[in-house]
Order: structure tokens, then C-alpha cells, then sequence
């Protein structure tokens, strides 16, 4: 039994038996195919995070995502002060975690690819844009570009999945995907305060 | 067998004293029998207290009942995740450890006294990790990721309680050696024995990682260090946190050979096959610190695929043929048993009725089929910028870590209670339900917040309306619902837990002492032989055709491949990135 020492001492010698054989080969083999299957995507797939990253002091990137903010704000987000910025296609935004909030609000067009930046001012956050479920996670001194294309359009919000203290539950950001061309027009109200 | 006490050379010898175990004939040292009735009971407290803090976390999630304040929410969750993840688990692996060593060599344990300061730390880390969270300044989670900042006692409480273990795994270490000295047993160590050495190595591996981080944390806490770097914590943080949960899985694959063992008398199908499994935890399950790093900035994905994927897949691997050999081996005892009928005859005719058999086979059934192919979901590259941070991801360990481990250990304590504490279950009928619906909450709590996950919903979350956010969102309908059942299943799993530790306790207190006499029917019921004796050769000799045990892990393979393609097709869905 398996609570007793093996039965002949030269168990190594043993033979196996066919089932167990075929098992570790389907094993094995299912194991090499998720392997090369995480390369394979790297090569074909169109989901993969970034590897570019640099290291960065907290400050610089908050002084950087405000001047971004600046340029390119279109309008305010309702009555929350939050600034909407809308960057042109294909160039680089900014968005800022800090207890408690993600800032400024992006609006984005659909179909255009953009190489967003993503830091902390203080704690670790987390990017989870929904509801599409991209899921990335953020270190402050640590300055990722990410270069997305959203493909829908509508109003997406970026929840902090990081906890990152008391008011880690308030803290939400929000990036609007407009179709392509259309001019930005200030959108109807949509805060927290009337429920 | 080899009789310690006559060993002139050694003067720990001489003062040992043995009972010898009606049951199993094992010659059983009293000083381990202390230390592991110590290690059990202090497993079953904090199991109790862990086990309160978490149906609260339920039932705050459970967005209907919304239990807890913000404040205590965060603070329970720090509370939950630390008793039970590290401080049942441990103790309980410290009473194993022991076990596995001292009664099933039959030696004498090494150094006792060494063994109590390491529980004394142990017990003296546990508390003070309690009280320094309910003070309310340290509710940073179990993970206590920097720059976020606990009180220097937390930290401290981990060092106390992770040295308390390391002596623990020393004395385990020392009494292999004894009883290899002193010859108490012939040949190799019993493949349980095995199983827990996997799990002492990993253990060592692990208390050494916590150290190295923990440490610097601490004195950062005390302001000696003025900067612990963010990314560094994690990656050596989660050598700690990732492979304490490796070695629950070596512990609880041990235990499920040893109920095997016991209830029905199952032998290894092959040695050379089961050791070489455990061979590929010790060799490749740390590399799993990575799960938690997937969709950091600043490791490459070189380094990210080949640490995910255990230097591909070869833990998997193993997990894969103990997954294979346990069920084989049951089916290999059953068929020489007599229970020949048909594909599942062997199965159906098991002692389900004796809790220790039902909960080992269905935290074996449970750890395969959600734990292990979520695990494997979740720690792929890609995929894993679906799930990370979302209550995937506690919906995964808490299908490993409850429904598998946790179920293991509560299964094997019903041969433990009878065979150490040397007591009767006191209500056995209780105790064979208390397993089933521990089960089922365990599995629903796990399904339900995979499902929630899959919706995007946070993990560490209080509240999914975000209602003081100035930026509203919620998430969609479903995951409120998921989150009801959720607290629902979490409400079942406490009863379950509560169940256990009434009948743990009382047994202890007011069982029915167990005798020579009565020691076979305090086991719980056992299958009862067609066929006596028919078989004795080694291993699976003659019992080679296991159709039941084939047809059980080709429907495992099949979930698992659809179920990993299904979710790149999910992830083929989402914006693209570069």
C-alpha cells in the first residue's frame, strides 16, 4: 500500500503499465501544445501586452498626462471636472491612476490604434477596462504603453482592480469610443450622484 | 519491524517511548503523537476563525446583504485570506509532516523540543498577525503589495510564524534521517512519506522566499529601508505566496494516496510513475511565482511563458498522472476486491458512506476538473489579460486551496481522530453529510466566482454598484447574481466548516476512547471484499485494465482542451494589442 515501503526494493525496475504510458504521452504533448501555443500567439495573435516599459519618476508622469490633458481637452466630463481629452489617431494618451481616481477621460475613435501610457502617482493600481475585460497592472515609477485599437464604440469605464486602500471601490475612469470622424459632442450626464 | 527503543547508540532512543496502533500495527512515539495533536488543533482554530472572516467577505459581496462597512470589509479580507490560506493550511502540513515521518516509519521524531518553539512561533505569528489586523492599521490584503504600508508587527507576525515552520521542516528532515539510521523500516520510504518529503522541500524553498522579502519589508516598515521596490516584492513575494499553495497540493496528493490506502487498500499503480510525478513538483511547481505577473510591465514574455507554463507544462504533468494514478489505483484495489462489474462497478460500489473516502475523491474531482484547468487557464499568458485581478482568480484557489486541500484535510482528519487522538466520531452519520455539503458549497463558491470573473467583476471589491464613485459604472446583471449564489454556496461551505469543527472538537472531548477492540469499525464503513485476498502481488499486476479510470480522465482531457481553446476564442475578441 502507499503507506508501506514499495513491495520489491528494485522498484524502479518495474514495468508500467500501458494505460499510464499513453496518459503521460497525451500529458506530455497537451503540455508542448499550450506551450508553443502562448509563442504562436505572440507571432499570429493580435492580443498581446507590450513589452515596451520604462522607468519613470511618478511626478514626471503626472506633469506629462497633465500637459496631454491640456492639449488636447475637448470638453468636460458633465459636471464631474474631469477633463475629456481627445487625442489625434494613432498618437500617444495618457491616463493617470492615483488614490482614488483614473485620469483624465479619453475619447478614442473606433478602428484608430493609439499608444496609450499608463502609471501610477502613488499605489499599485489596476487598469480593467470594462466591459471588455483588458486587465493590466500598474506600478507607480513604472510607465507602460500599450497600443490599442478599440473595435466598438460606446462608453467603456476603467475600474481599479488593485486595492489600494479604503477608497480603492470609488475609483473608476472612463474612455469613449466615438466612430470615426465624428465630431465630439459633450455627452449626456452620467455621474454617480443621481444613483 | 525494527524496534527503535533496542537502538543502543542513540540516547533520544532510550527515552522514547511508542504505543503500538491497533489498527495498522505501526509503532506510534508519543512525543510526535503530541506534536501532531498540538499542530491539528491549532489548524482546526484557525480554520474556524479564518472560515467566519470569509463567509462575512461573502456576504458583504453578496451586493443584497452588503454585510460589512468599507473599512471592516478590507479588514476581514486581509483577516480571511491570512488564516486560512497560510495559518490552517500550515498547521495542518506541520501535523502531516509529522505523520508522514514519525508514525508511518514508525520512529521516533527528531528533536522534540525543537518542533514545540517552531509551533510555540508559529502559534505566537498566528496571534499576533490577528490582533495587529483587527488593530485596523494593516489592512493591506494577504499580499500587502508596497508602496502600501501595514504595521511593522504584520510583517513581523509572518517572520515568526515562517521560522516556526522552517524548524518544523527541519524536525521532519531530522526524523527521516533517524529512521533511516536506526533501520525502522526496509527499502524506500512509502510513497506517502515520499509525497511529504515533495512537500517539505517545496515548503523550505517557500519559507526562504518569504524571508528574503519579508524581512527588508519589515524593516522598510520600521523606516530603516527607505524603498522596496514594487516589482521585486512581487516576484520574490509570490515564490512565497504561489508555492505555499504547491506545497498544499504535494501535502493533499499524499493524503490522497493515504485514504486510498486505508479505506480501500490501494497500492501505487506504478512507484516509478507516482515518484517521478512528485519528482516534477519539486523540480518545476515554483516556477509558478509568475501567475501572479502576467500582465506586469517590465518582465519580458520570454521569461513570463516559460515560468507560467512550469518550463512547459511539466507540473501540469505531473499533476495530470496523479490525477490518473489515484483514481487508477482505487479502481486496481477495487477490481482485486471483487468489484469487478462493468466500467464503474469499482466506483459505485466504493465506501462512499466514510467521509474520509467521499471528501478524498471529491477533492480529487474537484481540484482536476475546476482548480487544476483553471489554474492552467489563468496562468497563460494572454489569457490571463482577461482574468487577472478579477474574482477569477479567487474562484480558481478557492477550487484548489478549499475544494481541494481544504476538503483532503478535512477528510483525512477522520482517519486522524480515530488513529491518533484515538477517539470515535462521535455522530458518524453528521460526519458523512458534513463532507458533501462542505463539497458543494466549496464547488459553488469556486463556479460562481469564476463566473463573476469572467464578467470582468473585481476581486477585492466592496462594492460592485460603485454608488460613491463620481464616474459611474456598474457591472452587468449576471454578476450580481453570480455574486448571490456566490454568498449562498459561501453560507453552505460555513455550515460545512462549522459542522466539521463541532464534530472534530466534540470527538476529541467526548468520543468513545478507540481500542484494539472497536478500531477497524472506527474508520468508518469500508467496502466489504467479494473476492479475499485474491491478489496480493505488487501494484496493479493482473488488474492492468482499468476502463472506469480511462473513461474518468479522457472526459477530463476533453473539458480541459475545450474548455482552453473556448477561452482564446474569447480572448480573440477583445481589442487588439501590442
Amino acid at each position: 500500500m502507499s503507506i508501506h515501503p514499495p513491495e520489491s526494493r528494485v522498484w524502479w525496475n518495474e514495468p508500467i503499465a500501458r494505460g499510464e504510458l499513453v496518459w503521460i504521452a497525451l500529458a506530455f504533448i497537451w503540455g508542448l501544445i499550450m506551450f508553443f501555443m502562448m509563442i504562436y500567439w505572440h507571432l499570429e495573435g493580435k492580443q498581446n501586452l507590450s513589452p515596451e516599459v520604462y522607468r519613470i519618476d511618478p511626478d514626471v508622469f503626472i506633469q506629462r498626462t497633465e500637459e496631454f490633458a491640456e492639449k488636447f481637452k475637448v470638453r468636460e466630463e458633465g459636471d464631474t471636472g474631469f477633463p475629456v481629452a481627445k487625442p489625434a489617431p494613432g498618437a500617444d494618451a495618457y491616463m493617470l491612476a492615483r488614490t482614488f481616481e483614473w485620469w483624465p477621460v479619453l475619447e478614442l475613435e473606433r478602428g484608430q490604434q493609439y499608444r496609450l501610457h499608463i502609471s501610477s502617482a502613488d499605489l499599485q493600481h489596476g487598469f480593467s477596462l470594462q466591459p471588455t475585460n483588458i486587465n493590466i497592472q500598474v506600478h507607480p515609477g513604472i510607465e507602460h504603453i500599450v497600443t490599442i485599437t478599440p473595435t466598438q464604440s460606446g462608453e467603456f469605464s476603467v475600474v481599479c482592480n488593485e486595492y489600494c486602500g479604503l477608497g480603492h471601490h470609488q475609483m473608476t475612469g472612463r474612455i469613449h469610443v466615438v466612430e470615426p470622424g465624428q465630431a465630439s459632442a459633450p455627452q449626456p450626464q452620467t455621474t454617480g450622484q443621481g444613483g | 519491524m525494527s524496534v527503535a527503543a533496542t537502538h543502543s547508540g542513540a540516547i533520544g532512543a532510550l527515552a522514547t517511548k511508542f504505543r503500538t496502533c491497533p489498527a495498522t500495527g505501526l509503532k506510534v512515539d508519543l512525543a510526535a503523537e503530541r506534536l501532531i495533536k498540538a499542530n491539528a488543533v491549532a489548524a482546526v482554530v484557525f480554520l474556524a476563525i479564518g472560515g467566519v472572516f470569509g463567509l462575512l467577505v461573502a456576504l458583504t459581496r453578496w451586493q443584497a446583504v452588503h454585510l460589512l462597512s468599507a473599512e471592516w470589509f478590507y479588514l476581514v479580507l486581509t483577516a480571511h485570506g491570512l488564516d486560512v490560506l497560510l495559518v490552517w493550511i500550515i498547521f495542518f502540513e506541520m501535523a502531516v509532516l509529522y505523520f508522514a515521518s514519525a508514525v508511518i516509519l514508525s520512529s521516533r521524531i527528531a528533536a522534540p523540543r525543537w518542533a514545540w518553539l517552531g509551533f510555540i512561533l508559529m502559534l505566537a505569528g498566528a496571534l499576533l498577525a490577528n490582533v495587529t489586523v483587527l488593530q485596523g492599521e494593516s489592512s493591506v490584503m494577504f499580499t500587502s503589495y508596497p508602496p502600501l504600508q501595514a504595521s511593522p508587527n504584520f510583517y513581523l507576525a509572518l517572520i515568526l510564524f515562517a521560522v516556526g515552520a522552517l524548524i518544523g521542516c527541519f524536525v521532519f528532515f531530522g526524523t527521516l534521517v533517524i529512521a533511516k539510521e536506526e533501520k525502522t523500516y526496509e527499502g524506500s520510504i512509502p510513497l506517502v512519506t515520499f509525497g511529504a518529503v515533495t512537500a517539505a522541500i517545496i515548503a523550505v524553498f517557500t519559507i526562504a522566499s518569504g524571508a528574503i522579502i519579508l524581512i527588508p519589508t519589515w524593516l522598510w516598515s520600521l523606516g530603516y529601508i527607505s524603498h522596496i521596490d514594487t516589482l521585486m516584492y512581487k516576484l520574490v513575494w509570490w515564490a512565497m505566496g504561489h508555492s505555499s499553495q504547491q506545497i498544499n497540493v504535494s501535502a493533499h496528493v499524499a493524503i490522497w494516496y493515504l485514504i486510498a490506502a486505508v479505506t480501500v487498500g490501494a497500492k501505487p499503480l506504478s512507484e516509478k510513475v507516482s515518484r517521478t510525478a512528485f519528482l516534477m513538483y519539486i523540480l518545476f511547481l515554483q516556477l509558478a511565482s509568475a501567475h501572479h505577473l502576467l500582465v506586469e510591465p517590465g518582465l519580458s514574455s520570454e521569461w513570463k511563458i516559460v515560468n507560467t507554463s512550469y518550463m512547459m507544462y511539466l507540473a501540469v504533468m505531473g499533476s495530470m498522472i496523479h490525477g490518473m494514478t489515484v483514481p487508477g489505483s482505487i479502481e486496481a484495489a477495487q477490481r482485486r476486491n471483487g468489484f469487478t462489474q462493468g466500467v464503474f462497478g469499482w466506483l459505485r460500489n466504493a465506501p462512499w458512506g466514510n467521509p474520509a473516502f467521499a471528501g478524498m475523491f471529491l477533492s480529487l474531482v474537484l481540484f482536476g476538473f475546476l482548480g487544476g484547468i483553471s489554474g492552467v487557464v489563468l496562468g497563460t499568458e494572454q489569457l490571463n489579460i482577461m482574468m487577472h485581478n478579477t474574482l477569477y482568480v479567487p474562484g480558481h484557489f478557492h477550487a484548489t486551496v478549499v475544494a481541494g486541500t481544504t476538503l483532503a484535510f478535512m477528510a483525512v482528519t477522520y482517519l486522524v481522530v480515530p488513529l491518533i487522538f484515538q477517539r470515535q466520531i462521535i455522530w458518524p452519520k453528521l460526519a458523512k453529510l458534513q463532507i458533501y455539503i462542505f463539497a458543494i458549497g466549496a464547488a459553488g463558491i469556486s463556479l460562481f466566482m469564476m463566473g463573476a470573473g469572467t464578467l470582468g467583476v473585481s476581486r477585492r471589491h466592496w462594492d460592485i454598484t460603485f454608488s460613491d464613485a463620481t464616474l459611474s459604472f456598474s457591472y452587468p446583471d449576471a454578476a450580481f447574481l453570480m455574486l448571490g449564489l456566490n454568498g449562498l454556496s459561501a453560507i453552505l461551505a460555513a455550515t460545512g466548516g462549522a459542522l466539521y469543527v463541532v464534530i472534530v472538537v466534540c470527538s476529541i472531548l467526548f468520543g468513545k476512547k478507540v481500542d484494539a477492540s472497536n478500531v477497524a469499525a472506527s474508520l468508518g464503513p469500508m467496502p466489504k471484499k467479494v473476492v479475499q485476498e485474491a491478489v496480493t502481488k505488487y501494484g496493479s499486476a493482473g488488474t492492468w485494465h482499468l476502463p472506469g479510470t480511462y473513461v474518468l480522465v479522457g472526459v477530463f482531457f476533453t473539458a480541459f482542451v475545450l474548455y482552453y481553446f473556448v477561452n482564446w476564442k474569447y480572448l480573440s475578441e477583445l481589442w487588439p494589442m501590442q
